[in-house]
């Protein structure tokens, strides 16, 4: 265990960023779940209760019949805010008189940083350059990460939970998000920014940085390991596995969102189902593609004389 | 010449024919067109009237000023900047929002549970404040700083050494930009779990979408301008991508096919040059300090202005049940 590694690592004024994000991220969910978990079962209470559900107030906060509904916001949410200002004032202050921003030597074409790292915000994607060749992972991605979530209001079709935390009512579209946030997003970068060392390879937290080291990891494409030579054959065979992959992918959704979300299944538009359906193919294929990677050492599964998957 | 010296003799000889009397003599006594009493006594009178007049009127006027500042919310002055009053009525509360143009962007009222920390944690705002922070420890930092190969490192040294509170400055200015990523996220993870994108607030969710992207940007752009390794290597690897842009790149798929060189293509047009060098900081610079906080602002216009319109804050909201629910109609 080499501590004073793991420490010039955690250390590293960039990194701190992070490690705040973390405990905040988790806090936050907690503090979501917590409100979500009283929705539902609030929700469960007026659900079996009609008589109730004609005459409760309907959230979780408390409120009696001479409360006003409203609050004016002078001085209600303006002390709010002003509290709020203040207390990032303070917090920003104690940070920049305590740390100080990162300044290494000058830039130097002819040195190259190693390990050379994005900003920590794009390390997710940075990490994806190990799966992915450079238009995926740096190109198409974020042009896919970016046009899905502004599709997102258009595909959920499901009217219940606006203004409210539930889990029960959305359980479909916040646990996709909680995948698409949490696990790929955050958990790439904190990859990206803590474990990965010199020559972008894998150091385990603690593991000292070895500039020198060297892995011998033979990564095949999946046409070779089949024994298919011929271009020809290579860029019909990918065409087949990644369409493959949509078709059988696609079918397993299908079924499974129909019998498990059958009303928005019946809510959704044939455009809407397609989108929701691509996006979350496409989704679902980062992680089975660093599966593959890792298990199996496969590096592309589709090769053709202009582009490899 | 000589003539005119003649002229000018003639209109003295003149006067002294008056008998000596000067323009100036003519002034101080015989302005009084011939009435009795002469001039002089006349002013004697007439500022011993004003003195008796201003012992009565000074201590009156000086009383009356002294009553209208004690109630300096009735002057003019005060009257004319703040439109209404301030004593504790409803009315004045929702004026109090509505005649200021920095808080009009609230309404009147909102929902009493909206007040809570726990339902919209207030990430929205802070990234607000924190724009505001980074906007103006920005212009601070710019009066320091030239966007020049030569240059840019040693002004961050300067910085960072000899201007007063110039560390605190960049200090201020980096955590800000990094804390800014962190609220934006956290906003745009609660607004999705409240359910907020969902009708009417659909177009505001995909504007929200562009702020996160301008966000991403604006610290990225910045990233390079200290002129460092990090900055540099960072810049590098970030642009090193834009080769591979399927179609618009020289090294991305069709690519070529596309007619793209190194020189021509999009990672060209980013960076004003194949590699990272002068023209990239310069131009980083100016989407960093003016095209990107441009843009954004419009789209800040956009998305507060919507908030507004779609409805306001939305929620905490009460729960809907499933039964409830009724199906369109296809």
């Amino acid at each position: 265990m080499d501590w004073k590694q793991l420490w010039q690592i955690l250390s590293a004024a960039d990194n701190v960023p992070i490690i705040a994000m973390i405990p905040l991220l988790a806090f936050y969910i907690y503090l979501a779940g917590r409100q979500a978990f009283a929705n539902d079962k609030l929700i469960a209470d007026l659900s079996a209760n009609p008589a109730l559900a004609k005459t409760h107030h309907r959230r979780t906060w408390p409120f009696r019949p001479g409360w006003q509904k409203e609050v004016h916001v002078w001085p209600f949410l303006l002390r709010v805010e002003f509290l709020a200002a203040i207390i990032v004032t303070i917090i920003l202050m104690v940070w920049s008189i305590t740390l100080n921003a990162p300044l290494e030597e000058p830039a130097n074409p002819n040195l190259t940083m190693n390990p050379a790292k994005a900003p920590w915000y794009f390390l997710g994607l940075q990490e994806m350059l190990v799966y992915f060749d450079p238009w995926i992972a740096g190109v198409v991605m974020p042009t896919l990460i970016i046009i899905g979530l502004m599709v997102i209001p258009y595909i959920d079709t499901n009217p219940l939970g606006s203004g409210y935390y539930t889990w029960k009512q959305r359980k479909f579209a916040i646990s996709t998000f909680l995948f698409g946030f949490v696990i790929l997003w955050v958990s790439m970068i904190f990859i990206g920014t803590f474990i990965r060392g010199p020559g972008w390879q894998w150091f385990w937290p603690g593991q000292t940085w070895d500039h020198n080291r060297l892995i011998y990891e033979v990564n095949r494409d999946l046409p070779d390991l089949l024994g298919i030579t011929s271009n020809l054959w290579k860029g019909i065979f990918g065409a087949i596995v990644v369409g493959g992959y949509f078709v059988i992918g696609g079918l397993i959704v299908n079924g499974l969102f129909r019998r498990y979300n059958p009303k928005d299944y019946k809510r959704m538009s044939l455009l809407q189902y397609s989108i929701m359906m691509t996006f979350f193919l496409i989704m679902v294929a980062l992680p089975i593609k660093i599966l593959i990677r890792l298990l199996f050492h496969i590096k592309y599964l589709w090769i053709t004389p202009w582009f490899n998957i | 010449m000589s003539r005119l010296l003649t002229r000018l003799k003639g209109k003295n000889s003149r006067a002294e024919e008056n008998g000596g009397v000067t323009m100036a003599d003519e002034n101080k006594g015989n302005g009084n067109n011939g009435k009795p009493g002469g001039l002089l006594t006349r002013v004697t009178a007439g500022v011993k009237e004003d003195v008796e007049a201003l012992k009565t009127d000074l201590p009156a006027k000086a009383k009356e000023q002294i009553e209208i500042l004690s109630k300096p919310t009735k002057t003019q002055l005060y009257t004319s900047i703040f439109r209404h009053k301030h004593d504790d009525t409803p009315r004045n509360r929702a004026l109090g929002v509505l005649s200021n143009v920095f808080l009009h962007l609230h309404p009147a009222k909102v929902n009493r549970d909206a007040v809570r920390y726990s339902y919209t944690w207030g990430m929205g705002g802070i990234t607000f404040y924190l724009f505001f922070v980074l906007t103006l420890t920005g212009v601070l930092l710019m009066f320091y700083y030239h966007p020049s190969k030569v240059q840019a490192f040693r002004d961050v040294l300067y910085l960072e050494h000899d201007v007063p509170y110039g560390k605190l400055l960049r200090n201020m200015h980096r955590w800000a930009a990094h804390l800014m990523v962190i609220a934006v996220e956290l906003h745009m993870f609660r607004v999705f779990l409240t359910g907020s994108y969902k009708k009417p607030r659909e177009f505001n969710w995909t504007v929200g979408v562009i702020l996160l992207v301008l966000t991403l940007l604006l610290s990225f752009t910045g990233y390079l301008l200290p002129d460092d390794q990090l900055g540099f290597w960072a810049v590098t690897v970030g642009t090193n991508m834009a080769r591979a842009t399927p179609l618009l790149g020289h090294e991305g798929p069709f690519g070529p096919q596309f007619g793209m060189t190194p020189y021509n293509d999009v990672r060209f047009g980013l960076l004003g040059g194949s590699i990272v060098d002068a023209n990239a900081l310069l131009r980083s610079y100016i989407w960093h300090c003016i095209g990107i906080p441009i843009i954004a602002s419009v789209f800040m216009i956009l998305h507060f202005w919507r908030v507004r319109k779609d409805g306001g804050i939305s929620g905490p909201a009460q729960v809907v049940l499933d039964s409830e629910v009724k199906e369109a109609k296809k």
